[in-house]
């Protein structure tokens, strides 16, 4: 058997002799997307609004039936003037409200040019609780653009006959579903963690136990112990990934509209920068504990934090954003959701991709270079 | 002679495997016993029983007068413990472990500051009071660790491995010290499986496969196996 | 022929000098000790003989191969087995002896005649893992790794640690018996009494090599004539003996205390009877006195003061 086989073979018995290993590869993955898909989503079902409608027409009526049927909304009171709308608020019971203009049907009918009253319908969110609040002016929005739309492919007008502006980025995803955003999100965390966290506590490993000392004394070349202790990974972590890729598209209804082979190649590809970088925190711990607190502090966080995942980019403060530019988690799942939500290929995202590439060449760079064959 | 420890059929299994095998023995108040065996004899897993760490499966051991399971903290309170893989913080000053353990044992302030004295005189520790332990040479350590054990005036101290590794010279001045803490009435139980160590202690036990096989004074041993010292009385034992 | 070669090596980690200007040779098939406590710096010089470290200073060889310019022919010759036991726990023993025969490119066959006589004492254990192997299996496993691809020199860093006394005399039989292959040996020990079963040996303090010799040779060299002295209390005994005029030395050995006289040109001379006479006026009891060969340790004591 050769050098580098050998290695390899023995790599996968550690792991598959590790029950904590085992554990961390295979069942934190599925317990990740299951945790985010059904506890932690952030999207809302059957919130509690209420309709202050003055004008009380045909389409207030038929718009107002629309939000409540949709399923995100449940219709708690119908108010009969503004000043109904604080105490409202105030007793919790409303998480948002809808206010309609008088005469919302007329203005709605009125021809664009001759327009003088706008339909202006005023959305209040309860912004005590901004993540929701946004979520469900988002999901209102959704609605009456779409609402807007129907009204004029049946009458024939111009949708911009509304006063209403739909915003364009939730054009892919019109309902804004939770789980377009964590899919992705726990894809980047979970390679990241298999790939750079795992690998760094194995290398950190021979180096607490003293075989390290055996193996650098052996005939074995730095980029032999490298990779033989990275490859396994590289395969498991590939598992994983599509692990992850078929529950949100079978159980939590991901779309699947780009290639998957791009997928697979980007998905490659961020595991290399993350082996690298995995090895890269291994030249710097002697022991499993830094390699784990410094694979936790240095990549878990700002993969988790700044890249998108659980907080929006848009509205970080620009330093942070800045940081989050050198996260190789938010290029990747700037691809991901491109690949798989809208369906681009390299054409949009060779920009990311390049990005990728070049750290993952800078990273192994850094690491073989730190990889010290001696002591 | 008073027994400060006295077992008898301490027993302790683990699933079907017994680490401790009915040990029945007698340690006399103010002697040097040296307690050995190889690794995994069962020393250790003995000794976490006699100091209310474990419990046995069955048997009784009395130590400095107390059943260790009925009444573990009367025991804990007389006695002192000193490794060789822990003993003090590497990274509090010289005078801060002694105030720490002082305190751990509730001695007073004016206790503790009397006794920094004396003990950092004894050593002569003074200019290092200040410094931290992990920058102390290993025997200096091991000989600060051992008056700190001593701190609250145990009955007993038991010693885990205490000189393994260290230079001839200072190993000969750290058994000095236990001989004198012997000397004041204090029993000092010596845990090891370096048997060079076992020659200096007033009698010895020496466990196999969690059985104690043979107890006496080194010199009885040696006359009784025709062995030149007490690493050939091991073997002879243990090869049976 | 000179197997390993060390000139004036210093190492040092900070301020701290673990090595200072060290100098010896080792012959070939000889089986040389390094003895001297923990922190003495024997790790250190394993590991820069293994290639693992950077000597500050000086210049060492292994094989005719300079251990800085050349040390990847090196890592091919030399068996190493670090202080702790260096193998994989979860892996079972013939994984781990496999694995290294490998990373060495050869296999168990092919060096097998070697390794046979230690191996097949584990043998019967070898879908064990190494994890549940008692200290001793553990140790004969790692000296058959270690041997694995036929190496020229072996370096044992402690072999002896955690092992008990029997399997501590068979791993010393094993050295010897592998003294026939003309594989040379470096190992360290703290335990002095290791010492006579080496070829040579360098003692090692504080970094500084206080002698080297032949074990009988180093004993050789204690000059003073040496009392073996018990009585029933040993502490009041070694205190009384300092006291003693003409005694610049008393310390414990076992259940003995050891008496150093004084240089031999002074005028008083100790003798058994002076020093019973002395002991029975401080009242001690069941005197024995008899004359004593020096010790290994005796000797490293004598060095250490000079």
């Amino acid at each position: 058997m050769n050098r580098f086989s050998a290695f390899v073979q023995k790599e996968f018995r550690h792991i598959l002799r590790d029950r904590r290993t085992l554990l961390i590869l295979f069942g934190m993955p599925v317990i990740q997307v299951l945790l985010f898909g059904f506890v932690l989503t952030n999207e809302i079902k059957n919130a509690s609004i209420a309709v202050l409608d003055p004008s009380k027409d045909a389409e207030s009526i038929a718009l107002t039936n629309k939000l409540v049927s949709s399923g995100y909304f449940q219709l708690n009171r119908n108010l009969g003037s503004p000043d109904e709308l604080d105490p409202a608020f105030r007793s919790g019971k409303i998480k948002m409200a809808i206010v309609f203009p008088p005469d919302f049907a007329q203005s709605l009918n009125e021809p664009s040019s001759l327009n003088a009253h706008p339909a202006t319908i005023q959305i209040i969110g309860d912004a005590s609780d901004p993540n929701t609040a946004t979520t469900l002016i988002n999901y209102a929005n959704a609605i009456i653009g779409d609402y807007q739309q129907e009204k004029a492919a049946h009458s024939g007008l111009s949708p911009n006959a509304m006063s209403i502006v739909t915003q364009t980025r939730m054009r892919y995803n019109p309902e804004q579903k939770g789980v377009f955003n964590f899919v992705p999100g726990v894809m980047t965390l979970i390679l990241m963690l298999v790939s750079a966290m795992m690998t760094s506590i194995t290398i950190a490993r021979e180096k607490e136990l003293g075989t390290m000392e055996v193996l650098l004394v052996s005939p074995l070349q730095p980029i032999q112990i490298i990779l033989g202790k990275t490859a396994p990974y590289l395969v498991l972590t590939l598992l994983n990934a599509v692990v992850i890729v078929l529950v949100g598209i079978l159980i939590f209804g991901m779309p699947m509209r780009g290639s998957i082979v791009l997928l697979a190649a980007e998905c490659v590809l961020y595991m290399f920068v993350a082996l690298s970088l995995g090895i890269l925190i291994s030249t710097r711990s002697k022991d499993q504990m830094t390699a784990m607190f410094m694979s936790a502090l240095g990549l878990m966080m700002p993969t988790m934090l700044l890249s998108g995942f659980i907080f929006p980019r848009e509205s970080m403060p620009v330093p942070l954003q800045v940081i989050g530019n050198v996260i190789p988690a938010t290029w990747f799942n700037t691809i991901i959701k491109g690949i798989m939500i809208k369906g681009v290929g390299l054409e949009v995202l060779w920009k990311q991709t390049l990005v990728l590439g070049g750290m993952a060449l800078f990273f192994l760079g850094l690491s073989l270079r730190n990889f010290k064959d001696r002591l | 002679m008073n027994n400060i420890i006295s077992t008898d059929k301490l027993t302790r299994t683990f699933g079907a495997f017994t680490a401790v095998n009915a040990i029945s023995f007698e340690v006399h108040e103010g002697e040097i016993f040296g307690f050995l065996g190889a690794n995994g004899a069962g020393k250790t897993t003995a000794l976490k029983m006699l100091t209310g760490l474990l419990t046995p499966t069955s048997g009784k051991a009395m130590v400095a007068g107390y059943d260790v399971w009925r009444e573990p903290e009367q025991v804990k309170r007389r006695i002192g413990y000193m490794s060789q893989k822990f003993s003090l913080y590497e990274d509090l000053t010289v005078r801060e472990n002694i105030r720490l353990f002082g305190g751990i044992y509730g001695l007073k302030m004016s206790e503790i500051k009397a006794k920094t004295t004396q003990l950092l005189e004894k050593l002569q520790l003074e200019a290092e009071a200040d410094k931290l332990v992990g920058s102390l040479p290993l025997g200096w350590k091991q000989k600060l660790a051992f008056s700190v054990a001593l701190l609250h005036d145990p009955k007993i101290v038991f010693l885990d491995e205490p000189t393994s590794g260290v230079d001839p010279l200072t190993r000969r001045q750290f058994w000095e010290l236990i001989y004198e803490a012997a000397h004041t009435g204090v029993t000092l139980m010596v845990t090891t499986h370096y048997m060079e160590e076992a020659e200096y202690c007033g009698r010895v036990s020496m466990m196999v496969d969690g059985s104690i096989e043979a107890l006496d004074t080194p010199r009885n041993l040696k006359d009784k196996f025709g062995a030149k010292n007490m690493d050939e009385v091991f073997r002879k034992l243990a090869r049976g | 022929m000179n197997t390993i070669q060390i000139q004036n090596i210093t190492k040092s980690y900070g301020k701290v000098e673990a090595l200072r200007n060290i100098s010896f040779d080792v012959t070939q098939g000889e089986i040389f000790g390094l003895i001297g406590p923990d922190g003495a710096g024997k790790t250190t010089l394993f590991r820069i003989l293994a290639t693992l470290l950077l000597p500050d200073g000086g210049s060492a060889s292994v094989s005719g191969l300079d251990c800085v310019q050349d040390y990847k022919k090196i890592r091919r010759v030399i068996g190493y087995m670090p202080g702790r036991f260096s193998l994989y726990q979860d892996l079972t023993v013939e994984e781990n002896l496999e694995f290294f025969a490998a990373v060495f490119g050869t296999s168990i066959q092919e060096n097998y005649e070697l390794v046979a006589p230690i191996y097949t004492q584990i043998e019967p254990f070898k879908n064990r893992r190494a994890g549940a192997l008692s200290g001793g299996m553990k140790q004969k496993l790692a000296l058959c790794c270690a041997l694995i691809h036929k190496p020229e020199v072996l370096f044992l860093d402690e072999p002896g640690t955690g092992v008990d006394p029997v399997s501590r005399q068979e791993f010393w039989e094993m050295l010897a018996s592998l003294r026939k292959h003309g594989i040379t040996m470096l190992v360290s020990t703290p335990n002095m009494d290791e010492a006579e079963l080496c070829d040579r040996v360098a003692l090692l303090q504080k970094g500084e090599i206080m002698a080297i010799d032949t074990p009988k040779g180093i004993t050789a060299g204690f000059k003073s004539p040496l009392y073996a002295v018990r009585s029933d209390d040993m502490y009041q005994l070694i205190k009384d003996l300092r006291g003693m005029e003409g005694v610049p030395d008393c310390y414990a050995f076992g259940e003995y205390a050891h008496l150093k006289q004084a240089q031999l040109s002074d005028n008083l001379k100790l003798s058994e009877s002076s020093i019973k006479q002395f002991l029975h006026a401080k009242n001690h009891q069941n005197i024995e006195i008899k004359p004593a060969q020096a010790t290994i340790e005796d000797c490293f004591i004598e060095l250490m003061k000079d």
